[in-house]
């Protein structure tokens, strides 16, 4: 939105891009990368240090808050970046703008869905009984 | 193809996807797309399908591993395990280039084959490790 003659160049051009609107996708999409940089390595490295990875074993390690929290994360911004992804993909290849939307709208659906799922998963595991 | 052999090489070609001639930072475009597909959509599938049999108890989870382990099943999981290395370290080349760095061509064909190579070794590395453990 320009404010007049006193703003600054960008301040005239902020917001009317070709995209309308998108910066804040874009650092949300690098953010999330980060943080999924930082909780990958720590999903990885818990994993391989694991004595086993059968049932019992996987169970007590995510009751446990150092194995819940991080894998809540590692799934919620798992689905936020996947969902800032496709949404991207859809934008490039989807052309018609009511198709576009709708898809937008399936995808968020979708995410939401998972996490809600995965979320769910991790809740019973870690307020439910010890396996 | 270019239709005359009289081109001069040194100029660039028109963009038209299908005389671009192949680069490994086009590879490496592409195929950030394409893992970042695939680990979103059957990735994430796998990972709540994965927390919900933990959840469920030891029956489900033989069910879960009983797939996981098959030919089919590994196959899926060293896909994706090699989508999550490619996506990773191509996502670390598009953070790097983020801040402005790295447009150099000589630098930027580099850093697109070491992802490349990078993902390839990391993928082999874990699965022989993995499958090394289980025997």
């Amino acid at each position: 939105m320009s404010l007049g003659d006193s703003s600054t160049p960008l301040g005239k051009v902020r917001g009317l891009g070709a995209a309308r609107s998108g910066g804040g996708h874009w650092m949300e999409e690098r953010i999330s990368s980060v943080a999924l940089v930082l909780l990958s390595v720590w999903l990885l490295a818990s994993l391989l240090m694991l004595p086993a990875l059968d049932q019992q074993t996987l169970h007590e390690w995510l009751r446990s808050p150092l194995g819940a929290v991080p894998m809540a994360l590692f799934v919620i911004l798992s689905f936020i970046h996947g969902l800032e992804g496709l949404k991207v993909v859809v934008d490039d290849y989807v052309h018609d703008d009511g198709n576009r939307v709708a898809c937008h709208i399936i995808l968020l659906f979708a995410a939401i869905g998972g996490a809600a799922f995965a979320l769910f998963a991790l809740a019973r595991i870690a307020f439910g009984a010890a396996a | 193809m270019p239709p005359s052999a009289s081109r001069n090489p040194s100029r660039p070609l028109s963009p038209h996807l299908t005389i671009w001639r192949w680069g490994p930072h086009m590879l490496v475009s592409i195929l950030h797309r394409v893992t970042g597909g695939a680990l979103t959509v059957a990735g994430m599938a796998l990972l709540c399908w994965w927390l919900i049999a933990i959840a469920a108890g030891p029956e489900a989870y033989a069910t879960f591993a009983k797939v996981a382990t098959s030919p089919l099943g590994l196959l899926v999981l060293i896909g994706l395990s090699w989508a999550f290395f490619q996506h990773s370290f191509s996502g670390l080349r598009h953070l790097v280039m983020d801040i402005g760095a790295g447009f150099e061509l000589k630098a930027n064909k580099t850093m697109a084959i070491a992802t490349i190579v990078g993902s390839l070794i990391a993928t082999t590395a874990l699965w022989v490790y993995l499958l090394g453990v289980a025997r």
